[in-house]
């Protein structure tokens, strides 16, 4: 080599030594701007479980600030560098606040409903399914967003609800559901027809003072907790904490609630669903006197979820 | 003598001094470039991801890239359709690398010398731009356009498709038409290496010695026609099948009007702590022509006849150990004797020489990562072929055998969802056995090695 080329190569050398120093002595990345390291709790201290996987919060910053860290920032507060273009905006962790939860309102949800809402994702959002990760993977990001709320260390997660086996589809239960939405006033929210356009549905705010949306049922959409009956159910009784969503788990029977379900399912127009097809053979016309219910059978057996813990398989 | 080592010694230490204290001012001039940038990489932007999301390293995709890219580029959360979008918001990336580089070559024939010589040139060069647009032109209908420009700035289209997304509600069933890569999920074109010697997979585009054929044939090229894929919902099992043009890719079926076939299924499986471990195999059956109808003793593109048969085939797998990664790939590759001696026939059919047979060789490559964190990969490959069975008996045993080692090194100073810096640093070198000299007529080793520093950006 001559001289001009023994010095661009110890140029390159030089390149090589700079590129190294400061990129072994990284921190995981945040927003791309500088920013003071978050004092977060050990994260030694924070596990998750799901079935016979065992999450920790040490693995998980690093899965953290790979792939969540952008919308929900590095101290959880859901103030990312994407959150000022992001409608609707991303969880506050600090706030322990979760929507979607097996749990009363007001509760904590259990590792299995975050690793739930992990998986699944949340629809008409930006946060999509992470099935792709690993059970593991999903275990440790589990376990390291506890460490931004103090509530993970001085309370438990609640006990998960009842879910009472589901009450026969028949057009008789479909009327009851309707009149129960008309008595709970759901209209006020999600309109007559479930279209989203209720007169309080122009005013609603989430528990950060942030406009939120109810759902639009005629879109027949993915719902935010689950696409079960199962999960509809749930959604009234445990309420959707943070949101104006609340819990009906003092107000209504669990037979009424099986039937506020399956009539929710008719005004899912464009779903192919059981609900529908008892409908269309009634003549599309839902009865407007509807019948009492029969009580409802006692039975602590939660059914089948879609959702499955690792050590449930595939 | 005493005094000589002192002042070697001297030198020395002032030298590596100077390099300290260089790198030391490129260290500060990186951490302070390390700001935000307003320039926004497609899909990062329409969806407010780091790039890490999807990336082990950008373009190195991870299980949740390809997921992604397998979904047809959605997230599959009801707002993948561009009627979702900022009307601002344009679906377009560029990418480019300005960069410093040197390329050796071993033994080249010139004038001064002709029995041959080292050549090195080096110096700052651009890399071919990419500009990169892609989405979903509504719910479930995505594509792909890459005009593509090299050095000098001469466009060609890398890549035109749309494809068909989870026709009939189902993720096993997705169709493809257009230009395309070959569903190789060891992927030459999202690889880390960047330089004359290192940038590309030398098993992805060899061909066997003495073959001279004007059809040349890489898997690595990207491939027109239609492909019909399929996955799991997490993207664990996964297979392609696609019916190409033989025609490498060109447009305008400048060979035959002949198709090929390529197939890939793969699978994965978690293992634990260590992350997701994916198997797989993929073949390519293709034909090429040996003779064309002439038009005043010129070959008439597109008429190519007298087609004979190739393939590649291969198992290869991605294996993760935590930061750390190895993905092997085993191939095996045939031509028929045909395609392999070819002789130009003036639109005859040709006659193969004497000792002419059906050359046929086996692949190794090993590439290997470890991701120090999302800002800083290491990559080392290893790649080699050797002969199995030579076009001729005439052929030494070990001609146009192969073996090529890259070691590159890529950091991000700053890792979001706007824009995409890479600092990158690699050396390849390549040995290639018994290659033919035009000049001398006879059958020399060549070695060549490639030194590469630049700056990667996309935006």
């Amino acid at each position: 080599m001559n001289a001009i080329t023994k010095t661009l190569v110890s140029m390159s050398f030089s390149l090589a030594i700079a590129i190294a120093v400061p990129a072994l002595a990284q921190e995981p990345p945040g927003s791309g701007m500088p920013q003071p390291i978050p004092q977060t709790p050990a994260t030694h201290d924070f596990t998750s479980h799901i079935g016979k996987v065992t999450g920790h919060a040490d693995h998980g910053k690093q899965d953290y600030r790979r792939w969540c860290v952008g919308c929900h920032g590095p101290y959880g507060d859901g103030n990312g560098e994407n959150a000022p273009w992001i409608d609707p905006k991303p969880r506050d962790f600090t706030a322990a606040t979760f929507k979607c939860r097996s749990t009363p309102t007001g509760t904590l949800p259990t590792d299995d409903d975050l690793f739930n809402a992990i998986t699944r994702g949340f629809n008409t959002s930006n946060m999509p399914q992470w099935r792709p990760l690993t059970p593991q993977t999903r275990a440790d990001l589990i376990a390291y967003v506890k460490t931004f709320s103090p509530r993970w260390k001085s309370e438990k997660p609640g006990t998960p609800i009842t879910i009472t086996p589901e009450t026969p589809v028949t057009i008789d239960s479909i009327a009851r559901g309707k009149a129960l939405f008309v008595k709970l006033e759901c209209w006020k929210c999600h309109g007559p027809l479930g279209r989203s356009d209720g007169p309080s549905a122009a005013t609603l705010t989430d528990s950060k003072d942030q406009p939120i949306k109810p759902y639009n049922f005629s879109t027949g959409g993915r719902l935010k907790c689950g696409e079960a009956n199962a999960d509809i159910y749930r959604d009234f009784m445990t309420g959707l904490d943070g949101t104006p969503m609340p819990s009906f788990a003092d107000n209504v029977k669990p037979e009424e609630a099986w039937d506020l379900v399956h009539f929710l399912r008719t005004l899912q127009t464009t779903r192919p669903s059981k609900e529908n097809e008892v409908l269309k053979a009634a003549g599309g016309k839902i009865p407007d006197v509807p019948p009492p219910a029969a009580p409802a059978q006692e039975n602590n057996q939660a059914p089948q979820q879609e959702q499955k813990s690792p050590s449930s398989g595939k | 003598m005493r005094i000589d080592v002192i002042g070697r010694f001297q030198r020395l230490r002032s030298a590596i001094a100077s390099y300290l204290a260089m790198g030391m001012l490129l260290g500060i001039f990186l951490a302070a470039s390390s700001q935000s940038s307003f320039a926004i990489a497609a899909f990062a932007r329409k969806y407010g991801l780091p790039c890490s999301a999807c990336h082990d390293a950008w373009p190195k995709l991870n299980n949740f890239g390809q997921t992604f890219k397998d979904n047809g580029y959605q997230l599959m959360n009801d707002r993948d359709a561009p009627i979702w979008q900022n009307p601002s918001y344009w679906p377009v990336a560029f990418r480019i690398t300005p960069n410093w580089d040197l390329e050796n070559t071993g033994r080249v024939a010139t004038d001064q010398a002709p029995n041959g010589q080292s050549v090195t040139t080096h110096g700052f060069n651009l890399s071919g731009l990419d500009i990169l647009t892609a989405g979903t032109l509504n719910k479930d209908i995505s594509f792909l356009l890459v005009p593509s420009a090299d050095e000098t700035g001469a466009f060609h289209f890398e890549s035109a498709w749309v494809r068909f997304d989870n026709l009939f509600h189902s993720s096993w069933a997705n169709l493809k038409v257009g230009k395309f890569e070959l569903d190789n999920l060891i992927s030459e074109k999202r690889g880390l290496t960047l330089s004359a010697n290192g940038g590309s997979y030398q098993l992805y585009h060899f061909l066997p010695f003495g073959d001279s054929n004007p059809y040349q044939f890489g898997i690595g090229d990207n491939q027109m026609g239609i492909e019909f894929a399929g996955h799991s919902k997490n993207d664990y099992t996964r297979f392609s099948a696609s019916l190409l043009s033989s025609n490498d890719g060109n447009v305008d079926v400048p060979y035959g009007s002949t198709y090929d076939g390529s197939f890939t299924f793969s699978t994965a499986f978690n293992a634990g702590s260590l992350g997701l471990q994916r198997i797989g195999a993929q073949a390519y059956i293709g034909q090429a022509p040996t003779y064309y109808l002439t038009s005043g003793g010129g070959d008439i593109p597109g008429t190519g006849k007298g087609n004979h048969g190739f393939s590649r085939e291969a198992v290869f797998a991605l294996l993760y150990f935590g930061k750390f990664d190895v993905t092997p790939l085993f191939g095996h590759g045939s031509e028929s004797a045909y395609l392999a001696n070819y002789v130009s026939t003036g639109g005859m059919p040709p006659v193969l020489p004497a000792g002419s047979r059906d050359p046929s060789w086996n692949n190794f490559m090993v590439e290997s990562h470890y991701l120090f964190n999302p800002q800083f990969i290491m990559t080392y490959r290893y790649d080699a072929i050797y002969m199995t069975q030579q076009a001729s008996t005439a052929y030494p045993d070990d001609a146009g055998n192969t073996t090529a080692n890259t070691i590159a090194a890529r950091y991000y100073p700053f890792m979001h969802s706007r824009a995409g810096f890479a600092l990158h640093g690699e050396f390849s070198h390549l040995n290639q056995k018994h290659v033919f000299s035009t000049t001398t007529g006879t059958l020399q080793d060549v070695s060549y090695y490639s030194v590469f520093g630049g700056m990667d950006f996309i935006f």
